[in-house]
């Protein structure tokens, strides 16, 4: 009916429902760990400023929270509409984590969520806390397991061909497949720069526009010192390590993220370039000799496969790979340098009037996320074109039963229902920033 | 003859049960919702289910995991087969789930009561789905296995047909008739008035659907009935599923609502496991060859290895998962208080 090839239409659909997904389960994360640490010292301390942030991001956590699981639920059901020869050729494999996943994960966190947003009169202080930490944990294993999955696709491992699929040998070989662990780390402390940004910038919004200034600058001083130490740690050595595995485990992907197009020793790293698919060149290079072998194999005359080693039709796009990865990076020390800057002022009692900074920060608040989907994009499209590294090909994945037009007709569905959702979420969570945090005074006449 | 592929028969069954009960009735309060007039009657709906709706949602997807994890070839057939209903579904789910959270954001009363609409919708579009999804893999599926690979084409169109749809409305009206149930516990005064009347007349008409059902069956899906006089274990589940049928009406006489909703729990996973058995061991029955095509435990599994693997994840978490769930009910047992932190 429709002349649109149905494997590009169906990872438009699956890119856009997962790259929507995607923005709200890392804020999640790292908010639900920065209000453990928060309600655990409102109740330990007694100290109503500490409750009075935990009450007003816990809001906001909510709304977050809302938005991912209601984008989740797409993603669980998506592997097998539109994904049916991956899912039968891998099923003994990668329905296991997701399975995992909804027992161990899903299950806790929105249990507690609701016992967190719900429960504060109900329960003891004590019982209340224990709600937080188990959404934070529940979303924390969560992305394990999602993260399992997802690094078996790059580094698949514990398993043998055998009956026409992929069949399990090796659970554990499987779990801890050779990315798994540093992509977690990685993964996990995005999200905590992600939670801190996001804390950080409305605290800033409110310290600026006088609104609970108490509460607003004790949520400034913790997201700041927070995001500094998570930053730095999301950069090294978590980047590092991931780089490294990349490079040993995926030399193609590590050349196309990199633009090393040639095989070299002493390989320079490209800090600033514009890449080209056809040929592969790099045109006005800034380069540092000999970085790139240094930091793959921690030798400056290391050896580094170029993107010439490699079957043509084995190569991801070496245009949308470099951009995304050296924006990734360039994001990445962007947030040390700022919260740097930040804990500096902090320091010497001059960031709550630094309105410059301030403005800054409230603008930032975006910035973790889109590092996030930079990072998911070299991912993902690095390993193209296989859905599972050296396994089985994208084209040969997608559901042979579904037709371009279905599929054209559930992207234009889904895109008009993201869109309407992300503007009423914004809306939303702008309307509730603007409110502010409740005066504390009221608070305690409440309880 | 118990093994590794029966098991998960039966964790998927109780998976699928455990979400019908538990999420069939926030279903059903979202169908109710769609009749309720009074802004006060919606409030106290919403806040009823909303400390354990996201919970009990939690169970599809665990079940579509556990499908996935268990039985590839079914999780993928089915759910790319039933693609545009599916979408569908996931369209309502969606909408659905952020409702609860933008309601309580929205200041207007028209944008509550908006959100409001799409809870209801939310709600009355899986609940009617469901049946169809059933009633549809009930008269079987148009599979076949050529080459060795699993082919089956189904259009959106034929997915409506009259048995489906029977079987649609069936579900429909035994989770309202569940979720009023659930309100009786929730409500007070002329709500809970309402909600006794709700229940009272839902239940004749699943009573009286549930009766053509079974005909209709006889006539569509004859199989399912072969063997099942014989067989103790039916005898069993229809006497468990007819007691609790039976007490409904009798309970909400007598006030007794704890006892009414646990009776058409009962009846619900009674029903849900009388079609597994008369389905068992297939679980897709193919239409154009039964005894050929048809996806079953044992040619749609995963690897022991991985059903050994998956069985003990289940007993470790599945434990846990209904320890914490106890444990939230009784935190939020009793009538709806409506807080400033409600919806």
């Amino acid at each position: 009916m429709l002349d649109l090839d149905p494997v590009l239409l169906a990872r438009i659909q699956f890119a856009m429902t997962i790259g929507f997904h995607f923005i709200f389960p890392p804020l999640t994360i790292g908010l639900a760990w920065m209000l453990v640490i928060m309600e655990g010292l409102g109740w330990k301390k007694k100290n109503e400023i500490y409750t009075a942030i935990g009450k007003f991001f816990g809001k906001i956590l909510g709304l977050i929270f809302a938005v991912g699981v209601a984008t989740g639920i797409v993603m669980e059901f998506q592997f097998g509409t539109n994904w049916a020869e991956y899912s039968k050729y891998v099923g003994d494999i990668f329905g296991a984590p997701l399975a995992a996943e909804g027992i161990f994960a899903f299950f806790l966190e929105s249990t507690f969520l609701g016992l967190y947003i719900f429960g504060r009169e109900r329960v003891s202080k004590g019982v209340h806390w224990f709600s937080i930490f188990m959404v934070a944990v529940g979303s924390t294993i969560s992305a394990f397991w999602i993260l399992v999955a997802n690094s078996w696709m790059q580094t698949p491992a514990g398993f043998i061909i055998q009956n026409g699929r992929a069949e399990l040998t090796d659970f554990w070989a499987a779990v801890f497949n050779p990315s798994m662990v540093v992509r977690f780390f990685h993964t996990f402390l995005a999200s905590l720069v992600a939670g801190a940004f996001f804390m950080a910038g409305v605290a800033s919004y409110l310290i600026l526009k006088k609104k609970e200034s108490e509460t607003a600058k004790k949520a400034l001083s913790f997201s700041v010192v927070f995001g500094l130490i998570a930053a730095i740690l999301l950069v090294f050595p978590s980047g590092h390590e991931h780089g490294k595995q990349v490079a040993h485990t995926q030399p193609e992907k590590f050349a196309a993220i990199q633009g090393l197009y040639t095989t070299q020793t002493g390989a320079p790293i490209a800090i600033f370039a514009v890449p080209f698919d056809n040929p592969p060149t790099l045109k006005a290079p800034i380069e540092i000799p000999g970085l790139l072998s240094w930091l793959a194999f921690g030798d400056v005359n290391a050896k580094v496969k170029g993107i010439n080693e490699f079957p043509r039709e084995e190569i991801p796009s070496l245009f949308l790979t470099f951009v995304s990865y050296h924006n990734m990076v360039l994001l990445g020390m962007y947030f040390i340098f700022l919260m740097s800057i930040a804990s500096y002022l902090l320091y010497r009692k001059k960031l709550f009037d630094s309105k410059k900074i301030l403005k800054i920060l409230v603008w930032s608040i975006p910035l973790p996320l889109i590092a996030t989907q930079l990072g998911w994009i070299a991912a993902e499209i690095g390993r193209q074109p296989w859905i599972v590294y050296k396994l089985m090909k994208t084209k040969d994945a997608v559901s042979i039963t579904v037709g371009s037009g279905e599929l054209l007709f559930s992207i234009i569905l889904f895109f008009i229902i993201y869109l309407m959702l992300g503007s009423i979420f914004l809306f939303l969570l702008i309307r509730k920033i603007k409110q502010g945090p409740e005066p504390i005074k009221d608070k305690e006449a409440i309880a | 003859m118990i093994d590794l592929n029966l098991i998960w028969f039966l964790l998927v069954g109780v998976l699928i049960i455990g979400y019908a009960i538990l999420d069939g009735f926030d279903l059903g309060v979202g169908v109710i919702q769609l009749f309720t007039k009074d802004e006060n009657e919606r409030r106290v709906n919403v806040n009823a289910i909303g400390p354990v709706w996201d919970g009990n949602e939690v169970w599809l997807l665990t079940a579509g995991g556990a499908l996935f994890a268990a039985f590839p070839p079914v999780y993928a057939t089915v759910f790319s087969g039933f693609y545009l209903a599916f979408m569908l579904l996931l369209t309502a789910l969606v909408f659905r789930a952020v409702s609860f959270e933008f309601r309580k954001y929205s200041e207007s009363p028209k944008a509550k009561k908006r959100w409001d609409m799409a809870f209801a919708l939310g709600s009355f579009v899986p609940a009617l789905l469901y049946g169809v999804a059933i009633g549809n893999i009930l008269r079987g599926l148009p599979i076949e296995i050529i080459d060795g690979k699993i082919v089956s084409s189904i259009s959106f169109l034929g997915l409506l047909n009259s048995y489906s749809l029977l079987i649609g409305t069936l579900s429909l009206v035994l989770f309202t008739m569940h979720g009023a149930i659930y309100m009786t516990l929730k409500s007070t005064g002329s709500q809970l008035n309402k909600m006794v009347d709700w229940a009272n007349k839902t239940w004749i008409a699943a009573v009286i659907l549930y009766f053509i059902s079974t005909i209709a069956t006889f006539f569509e899906a004859g199989y399912l009935f072969y063997g099942m006089l014989k067989n103790p274990l039916f005898w069993l589940l229809f006497i468990l599923m007819f007691a609790g049928m039976i007490y409904i009406p009798i309970g909400l006489k007598a006030k007794k609502f704890g006892w009414t909703f646990l009776s058409s729990s009962v009846m619900i996973a009674m029903m849900i496991g009388l079609m597994a058995l008369s389905l068992f061991p297939r679980l897709v029955p193919s239409n154009i060859d039964m005894e050929r095509f048809s996806l079953t435990i044992y040619n749609a599994s995963s690897t022991p290895r991985t059903l050994e693997t998956m069985l003990i994840i289940a007993l470790i978490g599945m434990p846990v998962v209904i320890g914490y769930t106890i444990f939230i009910y009784r935190v939020f047992r009793g009538k709806v208080i409506i807080t400033k932190d409600s919806y």
